[in-house]
């Protein structure tokens, strides 16, 4: 047994992690992928407070380093279920592990388009990220799906390398800021498909053309070497059902203090409903979760 | 055993003309991703020595990302007789990794 269990190792699991740590507390950081979490992919940070242009990976290797010579301790799961108690249970694919304060800080994952063939062409020309795989679309005919920032952004950096750039949005207008549409419609390569869903993909090998609906319902198809998909992120907590509220889009309910509606459980980062979703607010609610953490075991060996 | 950097020049004797399943890493040095994944892959190629684990930088070595349709990185790429056999797209834990040799 733990005295906290932290289910996710990127900045808030970490964060929670480090000041657990120096409250004394023993930690089992559960992570299912790798440590240091979506933070890994981008090039360079350019807003955590006193360290600008640091690269994710350069950030999340000090980051796991800080929490491991801290003394947490960190197992590959993926987290299946939750139960309630004292010690928790928290129910893995491999194993159940147990705590007497639990943290989530699961973040987030990118939105799929839900199509058939979607996960076999993943890497064959279907990507969720501009500026890891932009590289290999040099000179070629690229899509981007989506309307908000990120897509906007994609886009805008795709216009760059690639031949020519469609961007593909449901709606008749961009919810991104005016000022990066304006940039982006400045691009004479980037030519906009509005009031239009991507409803299918075509490909042999790999992707060849996206089949695209208006709202009118015609249906027309766009021939693209590659589809960038920036639909927006959604949060993997339902094994956290019943022990806390999920609003519609995923996220656990918790407000400032990150507790959920269970005593002794708590939500951190990306995963909880808040305003800004950002490097420095998940680094933020990792400490105020772990010192929530610790100030629950306190009042229980005082009960 | 180590994981072996290949190029183009070497990629058909390495990795396609061997008895051993070998599983190719595509990565580049500017990915995050990849960089997480290096030593991981390390240290699963150290646990299987009947296995064969080789890293291919894309950047360096682009036919290859084209001829195996590489369009994103990580992506390890598993071969048995010179065959691809099947693929993993992204950053996956070590356990992932090893599972890759199994069928």
């Amino acid at each position: 047994m733990h005295d906290i269990i932290v289910i996710g190792g990127g900045t808030a699991g970490l964060t929670a992690a480090i000041y657990a740590r120096r409250a004394a507390k023993t930690v089992l950081v559960i992570e299912a992928k790798a440590c240091g979490g979506q933070i890994i992919s981008t090039p360079s940070i350019e807003n955590y407070p006193a360290a600008p242009g640091i690269s994710g990976f350069d950030y999340a290797t000090k980051l796991c380093g800080q929490a491991e010579a801290l003394g947490a301790e960190f197992v590959y799961d993926r987290v299946t279920g939750l139960k309630d108690g004292d010690p928790k249970t928290v129910i893995g694919e491999k194993a159940e592990y147990t705590g007497r304060a639990v943290i989530i800080a699961t973040g987030s994952e990118n939105r799929k388009l839900g199509l058939p063939d979607e996960e076999r062409l993943t890497g064959r020309g279907v990507s969720y990220c501009a500026t890891c795989d932009g590289a290999r679309f040099r000179g070629k005919r690229v899509a981007v799906n989506g309307g908000g920032n990120t897509a906007l952004e994609d886009a805008l950096y795709l216009s760059d390398l690639a031949d020519t750039v469609y961007l593909i949005h449901r709606r008749d207008a961009f919810r991104a800021d005016p000022s990066t549409v304006s940039l982006v419609l400045a691009r004479g390569n980037v030519k906009p498909v509005l009031n239009s869903r991507v409803t299918g993909l075509v490909a042999d090998r790999r992707l060849r053309a996206v089949r695209v609906t208006s709202a009118g319902g015609e249906e027309t198809e766009i021939a693209v070497d590659g589809l960038f998909v920036a639909i927006g992120r959604e949060p993997g907590n339902r094994f956290a059902e019943g022990l806390a509220d999920i609003d519609q889009a995923g996220y656990i309910v918790a407000g400032e203090d990150c507790r959920t509606k269970t005593p002794g459980l708590f939500a951190a980062g990306d995963c909880r409903t808040k305003e800004l979703r950002q490097l420095v607010t998940a680094a933020a609610d990792g400490a105020v979760a772990a010192d929530g953490a610790s100030k629950y075991i306190a009042s229980l060996a005082g009960a | 055993m180590a994981v072996i950097r290949v190029t183009e020049e070497t990629f058909a004797e390495e990795v396609l003309n061997t008895e051993k399943t070998v599983i190719a890493d595509f990565n580049a040095d500017w990915c995050g991703p990849c960089r997480m994944l290096a030593p991981m892959l390390e240290k699963v190629s150290d646990e299987h020595p009947e296995a064969k684990f080789v890293s291919v930088n894309i950047d360096e070595n682009e036919e290859l990302a084209d001829v195996y349709d590489i369009s994103s990185i990580p992506c390890l790429v598993v071969f048995k007789g010179g065959q691809e056999y099947k693929r993993s797209v992204g950053l996956i834990p070590p356990d992932a990794i090893a599972a890759l040799l199994r069928d």
